[in-house]
């Protein structure tokens, strides 16, 4: 193996000396502790290292082995529930070996190797297989874990059995004589194959009013969350994670806080499902870098995440990534080519930031997967973007802006007024509308679309009703654009805001998000008519009716709210009658 | 101290002496992180740590500052260990310096263990969930912003507003710090006067509490770039007395602005490429190397809250400080000099302060079951009666309706009776009923972010009388 010596530390970053011959990205030990890194840039017999763990007490002298491969992740039956760090280590097993806190130079298999699972072969002897093909399956939890020939594998089977199986076990052994295990590694910077991508139709639902909604985002689409702290980035990623109609979903805290990883440590498990019933962390993946963890290990685990929902993805199911933040990983990205001394762009970052930023967005989508049988699957991705104080003028927001499908710019004013989700409605957007606008139309109702857009008119309306309201006073609108007010105040209260910690409303299924926003527009026109009439605004805003509107957040039956309707037409109409 | 071994050697190779840094040539086998020891030629002995280490050159930051170094006859040797500090249960009601040599002009402690002061990252896996109540006595922070054993919870303040005093006060009331012998202070002052590290020593001794705090004094006039490692000497001694000892404790470090200034101080020395406002592109990293030390461990029964607090440059929340110690910490209590000059005592503005724990540590078995509606309902119509009191200085109260004027009416008397509250520690139904005194000012129905089942059984106009809150 390769091999050479340490020539200068400097934080994260380590210089080797007599490393010809080596690779850029590939992965080496260093010094005496065998810490892991990676090289990111040769020069001559030089090597620069940006190293995954803590660099104190490494020497000059101290020697570095390259080990000849990139850096991989494991690929196989086990993943699902676990919780990693940046570089695949399962935390669990690193805390078995080093304590309660992170020791050095410990290397970890990514999935068990001792665990057998049940494999139940779907080929057999003599078929003709290409890369991406199914041999057979494992459950994970309820999860159908498809073993799948690896890329740029083909070839005809000439052995292959059912049973009980570790994850290096042969299970299938193809004429050229490729052994496939349930296992495969992939190396974390290179995405992995696809045979074609897909325009994305499907809504990804996630029970959140304003993002179904409102700025609707795909499966396989791409959403941004930009917002300073204290506007609910991670309570929103969170809230993703639990409710989005994904099979499978990737959660990688990417320099986040320790204690809110331990939240979703010890909440996913006790949450149910909607959907499928079962616990929601057999669907979930972690990967926790917290903030206080190697840098250079945070730069790596938005890859490593991204392979592990890419490979689920090739399986044929729908996968959602949130990376919390990107931000931290950009910072990351910052901090390692400062060391490198590179040319710094704007505020300090890379000048490739652009391109690595959207190398990585563009591994999200759907696509039709390698295999003959076509399945097709997705990845979308939600990244959470933390702008130093709460500008969206910098450089990461601005970068992410230009490939994000979706926008969902959180507001440091909605925040403080506990407006939550502190989506800004005016500055956000969703170009997945036209996309998704057949579905809604078949699937919900057919003037979902007018529904949506109207609600935009009145809410685009109040800002400039609003800013007349602050130069004269409420008194000089009429009573007709008094009630657009009074309306779209009802909109905010009583269907944007929605509490991430209510049993009932953190949760709204899409018949009812329908129905509610149906209830309060029925309202609009039903009190503009009144009005037309020469009903009293005053009279019409008494009425009862208003307040079952605002309690329907937590009316868990949807008939009941669709009977609401009624109630506001007759309530109205008995207002006319009285008069 | 240990003498030098005959086997150590001595460099008197220093080429290059800036600000806090010297670069010494032609070193061999220098551990990157390593402690420096550098003799001056008249005899004293200053502390350093190597930042970058090279084939050639070793540069090291010298805590006590490079004043009267020279290039001919300072000396430096290199030890091969980190910095470390000795721990002990001793260390209880003693005063240190701001790299943990006595101060207090008492004996040497006799250590226990020997500790990094850098600190590892405790595992995400082994931290237990912060689930601990804990009643500080202000409505401020109890009913809205709850703190919890185990977060990190900055004070923002500005220059003379009174952020000390209610730190102090929080560590005086803290309820749940006051079981018994099993909890501890440790207060680290990091460039503050000499005056605001008295106050705190003054209300320590007034409450009996002195013999369970230690304090690491790095004052204005001490050496800026110890401040560097001040808070990981103090949070080392915590993690001991945490985990090793079990005991609950408060971390109070003040005030990290002077802490990020002798960051960019040493970043500045290197030539490294500067970020916002010239502090380095790594102060994110190297703040949460810090914060992120609060927290609890499964199995153990300690744990270490923090409390930072920091000044923010004219009363700007955006500054690169209070903005990164914000995306880290766990929530953030703002002091307001408008609140301030009104003579709202603690002036702490509830709009933007969070605590992103508070879930955690209320409901119906911690603290009451309408605790998260009522903090909400407080919220909403506490920055509604704001917006309208911009409306007014345009339009004036007249154009108001009547709704309006209760609101208007409401956020003065949150203002004066909930935040408001001096020297008084409240327990945390008196902060309830404050809040249901408040909240009978306003029509019922306006009452939407509360369960109809909890207005029932709270509003005072169901329980047949409204109670006195004075």
């Amino acid at each position: 193996m390769l091999q050479g010596s340490i020539a200068r530390i400097s934080g994260p970053v380590v210089y080797a000396l007599d490393m010809r011959g080596s690779k850029l990205y590939d992965v080496v030990r260093v010094g005496d502790e065998q810490l892991n890194g990676e090289i990111i840039r040769l020069d001559a017999d030089e090597a620069v290292i940006q190293v995954y763990e803590d660099t104190s007490g490494l020497k000059v002298g101290e020697t570095v082995v390259n080990t000849g491969s990139p850096l991989s992740v494991e690929l196989g039956p086990g993943i699902i529930s676990s919780i990693y760090d940046g570089i695949q280590r399962p935390l669990p097993i690193l805390m078995e070996k080093s304590g309660d806190f992170i020791s050095r130079g410990i290397t970890v298999p990514g999935v068990d190797r001792d665990r057998k699972w049940e494999f139940t072969a779907s080929v057999n002897k003599g078929d003709a297989l290409e890369s991406g093909d199914v041999v057979g399956s494992v459950y994970e939890y309820h999860i159908e874990h498809k073993i799948m020939v690896p890329p740029h594998v083909s070839g005809t089977v000439t052995k292959i059995e059912s049973g009980e199986f570790t994850v290096e076990d042969t299970v299938c052994t193809l004429d050229n004589d490729t052994n496939i295990t349930l296992m495969q590694k992939w190396p974390v910077r290179i995405g992995r194959p696809y045979a074609k991508k897909l325009d994305p139709t499907l809504p990804l639902l996630t029970g959140q009013r304003i993002f179904d909604c409102i700025f609707p985002v795909t499966k396989g689409g791409t959403a941004m969350i930009p917002g300073g702290f204290g506007t609910g980035k991670t309570v929103s990623e969170q809230t993703l994670a639990k409710w989005a109609d994904a099979q499978i979903v990737v959660y990688i805290g990417c320099g986040e806080r320790g204690n809110e990883m331990t939240d979703v440590l010890t909440e996913f498990p006790e949450l149910v499902d909607p959907r499928t019933q079962q616990p929601l962390i057999e669907r979930t993946i972690m990967i926790a870098n917290t903030s206080n963890m190697p840098v250079a290990a945070r730069e790596a685990s938005i890859y490593t995440g991204i392979t592990m929902a890419e490979y689920y993805r090739d399986m044929g199911y729908d996968v959602a990534l949130m990376a919390d933040s990107t931000s931290r990983w950009g910072e990351a990205l910052r901090e390692v080519s400062g060391r490198l001394e590179e040319m710094p762009g704007e505020e300090g970052y890379p000048a490739y930031l652009a391109t690595r930023l959207a190398a990585f967005y563009e591994r999200a989508g759907g696509v039709v997967c390698l295999g003959s049988d076509g399945r097709a699957g997705s990845i979308t991705v939600v990244g959470a973007v933390s702008p130093p104080g709460g500008d969206f003028s910098e450089p990461i927001t601005q970068n992410t802006l230009r490939i994000a499908g979706a926008f969902w710019a959180l507001d440091t004013s909605l925040a403080y007024r506990r407006h939550f989700p502190a989506v800004n409605w005016i500055n956000s957007y969703s170009l997945y509308i036209e996309s998704v606008q057949d579905w809604f139309a078949e699937n919900i109702a057919r003037d979902w679309r007018e529904l949506r857009d109207k609600t935009m008119f009145l809410l685009q309306k109040e800002v400039e009703l609003q800013e007349i309201v602050q130069l004269v006073g409420p008194d000089a609108l009429p009573e007709s654009e008094k009630a657009i007010l009074e309306v779209t105040r009802m909109v905010r209260e009583d269907f944007l805001q929605q509490s991430a910690f209510d049993e009932v409303d953190s949760f709204c299924p899409l018949e009812k998000q329908y129905w509610m926003l149906k209830a309060i527009l029925t309202f609009h026109d039903a009190i503009t008519d009144a009005l037309s009439k020469g009903a009293s605004l005053q009279q019409l805003l008494d009425l009862p009716v208003k307040t079952d509107i605002a309690r329907m957040k937590e009316q868990e039956d949807v008939a009941t709210i669709k009977g609401l309707l009624d109630k506001i037409d007759t309530s109205v109409a008995s207002l006319e009658v009285a008069q | 101290m240990t003498s030098p071994s005959l086997l150590t050697k001595e460099y008197k190779t220093i080429n290059y002496v800036s600000g806090p840094l010297i670069f010494t040539e032609n070193v061999k086998g220098v551990s990157f992180g390593e402690t420096a020891k550098i003799t001056l030629p008249n005899g004293e002995e200053r502390t350093g740590q190597v930042l970058d280490v090279s084939r050639e050159l070793a540069v090291i930051q010298v805590f006590e500052g490079t004043s009267g170094i020279d290039d001919l006859e300072t000396r430096v040797r290199f030890t091969g260990e980190p910095p470390k500090i000795d721990v002990s249960l001793d260390m209880l009601g003693r005063i240190f310096d701001g790299v943990g040599n006595p101060r207090d002009g008492g004996p040497a402690i006799i250590s226990e263990d020997s500790v990094d002061i850098a600190g590892t990252p405790i595992n995400p896996y082994a931290r237990d969930k912060p689930a601990d109540f804990i009643q500080t006595g202000m409505s401020a922070i109890d009913g809205l912003n709850t703190l919890v054993r185990g977060q990190k919870l900055p004070i923002f303040s500005g220059s003379g507003l009174p952020a000390n005093r209610l730190a102090a006060q929080i560590a005086r009331q803290a309820k749940v710090l006051g079981e018994g012998e099993n909890f501890a202070v440790i207060f680290a002052a990091m460039g503050i006067t000499y005056k605001d590290a008295s106050f705190f020593m003054t209300d320590f001794e007034r409450t009996g509490a002195l013999e369970r705090v230690v304090f690491f004094m790095n004052l204005a006039d001490d050496p800026t770039i110890e401040r560097v490692a001040t808070p990981r000497c103090a949070l080392s001694v915590a993690e001991y007395l945490a985990y090793t000892h079990n005991l609950h404790v408060l971390v109070i470090l003040t005030d990290m602005t002077n802490y990020c200034e002798a960051l960019r101080e040493i970043s500045t020395a290197r030539e490294e490429v500067p970020g916002r406002r010239g502090y380095p592109g790594y102060m994110y990293t190297d703040l949460a190397s810090i914060y992120e030390r609060a927290g609890r461990i499964k199995g153990k029964s300690g744990s270490i809250t923090q409390i930072p607090i920091l000044t923010m440059p004219d009363d700007d929340i955006t500054h690169p400080v209070p903005d990164l110690t914000g995306y880290i910490t766990e929530g953030q209590i703002v002091l307001s000099r408008d609140l301030y000059r009104r003579g709202v005592d603690p002036p702490i503005d509830a709009l933007p302060c969070l605590s992103r724990l508070m879930n955690l540590g209320i409901g119906a078995e911690k603290t009451r079951e309408d605790h998260r509606n009522v903090a909400d309902q407080l919220y909403a119509s506490y920055a509604y009666g704001r917006d309208l009191r911009r409306l007014v200085a345009i339009v004036g109260e007249e154009a108001l309706t009547e709704l309006d004027k209760k609101y208007l009416e409401f956020a003065d008397e949150f203002e004066r009776k909930f935040i408001s509250q001096g020297d008084e520690d409240r327990n945390i139904e008196t902060t309830f009923a404050i809040a249901w005194d408040l909240f009978s000012m306003l029509p019922e129905e306006e009452l939407k972010r509360i369960k109809l089942d909890y207005i029932q059984k709270y509003h005072p106009v169901y329980k047949g009388k409204s109670r006195g809150t004075s």
